[in-house]
Parts: structure tokens; C-alpha cells; sequence
């Protein structure tokens, strides 16, 4: 069945139907109607969950984190300076393994404030250890969704699911609304093989000494360099159970295809400009423009961000002219993260391509067709940025 | 519970810290001590009488290292040497030692 709704609403319904039985959210722009659409949802018992309101976005990460410790699917959802509350919570729950899905609703971080899109929260936890991955519609929003909470489950890793506020959250778009029947055959209950049980007690997580030790029944129990090791391998792994994952639901769905990097017009091309978000798909407009006037240029969004899919990135820009990385975000005092990501990506390859940075739409300064189509035109045809990362869009 | 790490076996089955409550689950803390607390038992009350009396070391130790014994025992292994126990006896039959001082002594 198809409905025309928010993107919001659509991330909406992907909870629902994944069953998650744990919600904690403190609501803040432009997550706030995903967060009522839940709480709708659970009020008029159109969903069995329980629906924990909190005094700030550190406390609903903690409650994700306890719920998911007691064997609970939980989830939560923020944007911009809510995220960052979180900032300690969320490397606490990757450490601690918990498969909590949260949805980011991209928006920019304050000073100045600002409640429009970019991407600088989401790419500032970049490093806390949790999976994060960009949707570019409201179809992959609810898709990633209900896909997220497979992913967790089977690499036990909290995942991100990011989308564009505003842009994204606040638009109607039509999109397929998969069966309760499908999707339980596509996620199974949530059984993990570890909860906390209270006629077991345990301490979870409390101080880990630098060595490994004894533990009290005499197993060897990992140090804290052990367990964070497994983390990093573990995230490195979990790039293929995407991959899976994506096959998986492919099958059963229909849709998918391209978990890591969705390539458009790109075989021929010579020039590849790469985004991340709605920004990639408005790329593609400005690709046919291009096209048609003789560049033969492509783009390709970027939708697996954190574990790094740098084998599919290099597999697809190695050879050409140029790659053009297109960011709402900046690592400030060098250049745009997911550039700095891509470079090193292209290091081993024989054939590396010239890579170009532009920074676009900071604080939901409009991003105009024509500007992105300017602007790489002249990217194209440079061999070298004059400026970099050259900030496109700047009217001062 | 610590589970295995053979991840052909079980794919994902990673590692996490628990503890469960028990002598050294938190590891050997006793490394941490710089003050060790000695009982003088010419002083210590259930030594003295030689029954189970007061308690009051056991009973106030935070760590769970001393025994409720006739007289009283601290596992060094794991005591971090709080002081806790020194500041509470009610004979003033426990008093902190340097480990350096132990240590240049058993030299």
C-alpha cells in the first residue's frame, strides 16, 4: 500500500512495524512530530510499547540503554544539540554493545542557533561507535528503519538512521508502506542471548582495569582494550551484515540494492560527485543538466557512513578524473569529514582521482539546482580547487 | 559471564564488562593500596575476649575484605586501603602502615 506522508511519520511507522517496545525521546525541532506520532501510537494502543517522556536527551538515551540491557528493543530519536547531550550516553551504549536504533533528524549545531538542515550533528558523533546511515526519501527512511533494528540485533551495535530535517522530515512524499506480515519475517523477535536478570545479579560496564583478569568463577575476563578491539572488528564486520542485510531485504521487500553508495550515471563518467542525504539526490537533476551539455559527470550518495564502506568508495571513484565530495558538515580547522574519509579511502589505489570539497547549504542556506550545477561545473573542468574546501552558496 | 570468542561458532558474540559480586570480580585492587591497615590484636575486641564481638571493621569495610572471624582477617589482595576500617574501630586496634615501610622492612 502506498501513503503520502511526512518523513517524519514514515520513520514513524518503521518503528511500528518493527515492534519497538521501549521509546524514550525528549522532543526537539525537527524530530518533534516523530516523537508524537509515537506517542499517538502507543496512546491509543495502536502500539504495545512503552512510551517514556524525560526531562532531557542524555536521560532518554540512558532509559534506551537500560531497556536494551534488560532485552527490551528500544529506541529514540533527536536532531542538532539534542544529539550532542547524548554525546557521553551514545559512546555508553556502543561500548556496552546494546542494539538501540535511533533516528537523527539532520539539523545544524548552535552558536549561532539555528533549527535548519545540515548534517554537523550527526558527522560530529561520527566516532562514538555507532553505525550511522543517510537516507535520501522517505521510502529509504522507513526501509532503513526497520532494517536498522536487523542490523543492531545481529552485530549487537546501535545504529543511527539520519535524515535531513526539514527537507526530509517535514515534506510529503508517497511511499510503500510494507506488511506487518513481511517485515516480521524479515525481523524476528528480538531475542538477545544476554539480559540483565535480577536472580543473577551483575555489575555492567563498571570500572574495567587495563589488564585482563581472573573473573570470580576463574574464566579470563577481558581488559577495557580487549573490549574495545572487539568493537572496532566487530564494526568492521558488520559492513558486510549490511550488505546482508540489504540482500535480505531486497528479497522479501523488493527494494534495495545499494547499501554503501547509490551510483548515478557513473560508468561513463569522468567526474563522480559524491553527498550524502536529500543533497544526493538533488545531484542527479544537476547531472542530466550537465549531461546534456557535454560533462560527462555522475554522482553517487553516500548512505553507509560509520563503518566506513572504504572498498565500495575506492571500487567506484578509482580511475576517474576527478571525485567531487559534496558536505553539510565540516571537520572545522581542515576540510569536510567525509572528505578527509574518501581521500584516505583512495590512498592504496593506483589510479587515484583528484578530490574536490565543497561545503554547501550550513544552517539550511537554500541550495539551489543552479548553484550546485555551476558550481561543479567549474569543478569539473579545474584540475585544482582554488580554494578548498571551496564553501558554495556564500552571499558575503 | 564472559561468552566465547570463537566467532566462527557464533557469529557476534562479543565482548562486554560484567562483574558479578564476589572476592576480586572488580580485579586485584590491591595493587591501588598505598596505606595498609595492620589489627593490633592486643587491642582488637574479639581477639581480646576471644567471641565473636563488634565487628565493626567487617561491618564498615566497603570492599568486603576483612573477615567476620575470631580475630578478624583483611585480604590484602583486593583491599585498596581506604582507612575506613581505622576510622571506625572503636578500640583503635587498627592503624595504617606505609607499604613502603612494609616493603623495605620484608627486604
Amino acid at each position: 500500500m502506498h501513503i503520502i506522508e511526512a518523513g517524519n511519520v514514515a520513520a514513524a511507522m518503521g518503528v511500528k512495524l518493527a515492534g519497538a517496545r521501549v521509546i524514550a525521546a525528549y522532543p526537539i525541532t525537527p524530530q518533534t512530530p516523530l516523537t508524537e506520532k509515537l506517542s499517538e501510537l502507543v496512546d491509543t494502543g495502536e502500539m504495545d510499547a512503552q512510551y517514556i517522556p524525560v526531562e532531557s536527551e542524555h536521560s532518554a538515551m540512558a532509559v534506551c540503554i537500560a531497556a536494551s540491557s534488560a532485552g527490551a528493543r528500544a529506541f529514540t530519536a533527536t536532531s542538532a544539540n539534542g544529539l550532542l547531550y547524548m554525546n557521553e550516553q551514545l559512546h555508553w551504549a556502543a561500548g556496552a554493545r546494546l542494539p538501540i536504533v535511533m533516528c537523527v533528524v539532520n539539523r545544524g549545531i548552535g552558536a549561532p542557533w539555528t533549527v535548519w538542515n545540515d548534517h554537523q550533528d550527526a558527522v560530529s558523533q561520527r566516532d562514538t561507535g555507532w553505525i550511522q546511515i543517510f537516507c535520501c526519501d522517505h521510502q529509504q527512511i522507513i526501509d532503513t528503519v526497520i532494517q536498522a533494528f536487523r542490523i543492531a540485533e545481529t552485530v549487537r551495535i546501535p545504529v543511527m538512521v539520519c535524515y535531513d530535517g526539514y527537507i526530509l522530515s517535514h515534506t510529503y512524499m508517497p511511499f510503500k508502506l510494507p506488511e506487518q506480515s513481511e517485515v516480521d519475517r524479515f525481523l524476528p523477535a528480538f531475542e538477545p542471548d544476554w539480559s540483565l536478570d535480577p536472580g543473577r545479579p551483575e555489575n555492567l560496564n563498571t570500572v574495567t582495569l587495563p589488564d585482563i583478569r581472573p573473573d570470580v568463577r576463574g574464566n579470563t575476563a577481558p581488559g577495557y582494550m580487549e573490549i574495545r578491539h572487539d568493537l572496532q572488528a566487530d564494526l568492521r564486520r558488520a559492513i558486510d551484515k549490511v550488505s546482508e542485510t540489504d540482500a535480505l531485504f531486497s528479497e522479501i521487500f523488493g527494494r534495495g540494492g545499494n547499501p554503501f553508495i547509490e551510483p548515478y550515471r557513473c560508468e561513463d563518467a569522468d567526474y563522480i560527485a559524491v553527498a550524502m542525504g536529500s543533497v544526493s539526490y538533488q545531484l542527479r537533476d544537476v547531472i542530466d543538466m550537465l549531461r546534456k551539455e557535454g560533462v560527462a559527470v555522475g554522482s553517487a550518495g553516500l548512505r553507509l557512513h560509520r563503518p566506513f564502506p572504504d572498498r565500495a568508495v575506492a571500487e567506484l571513484l578509482s580511475g576517474k578524473k576527478s571525485a567531487i565530495v559534496v558536505e553539510k558538515a565540516l571537520s572545522y580547522g581542515y576540510e569536510g569529514a567525509l572528505c578527509t574519509d574518501i581521500k584516505a579511502a583512495l590512498y592504496n589505489c593506483e589510479k587515484r582521482p583528484a578530490v574536490k570539497n565543497i561545503i554547501v547549504g550550513l544552517g539550511g542556506r537554500e541550495i539551489t539546482t543552479k548553484n550546485l550545477h555551476d558550481i561543479l561545473k567549474t569543478s569539473c573542468e579545474q584540475n585544482m580547487q582554488q580554494e578548498s574546501p571551496l564553501f558554495s552558496g556564500l552571499k558575503i | 559471564m564472559h561468552q566465547d570468542k570463537n566467532k566462527n561458532s557464533k557469529p557476534f558474540a562479543c565482548y562486554i564488562s560484567h562483574s558479578e559480586p564476589g572476592p576480586g570480580d572488580a580485579g586485584r585492587t590491591g595493587s591501588w593500596r598505598v596505606m595498609r591497615p595492620v589489627i593490633d590484636l592486643k587491642k582488637c575486641i574479639p581477639a581480646k575476649r576471644n567471641k565473636p564481638a563488634c565487628f565493626s571493621c567487617w561491618l564498615y569495610c566497603p570492599d568486603g575484605v576483612i573477615t567476620k572471624t575470631v580475630p578478624p582477617t583483611i585480604d590484602y589482595e583486593y583491599c585498596k586501603g581506604c582507612e575506613i576500617c581505622a576510622e571506625e574501630c572503636p578500640a583503635g586496634a587498627i592503624t595504617m602502615v606505609e607499604e613502603t615501610r612494609i616493603l623495605m622492612e620484608e627486604e
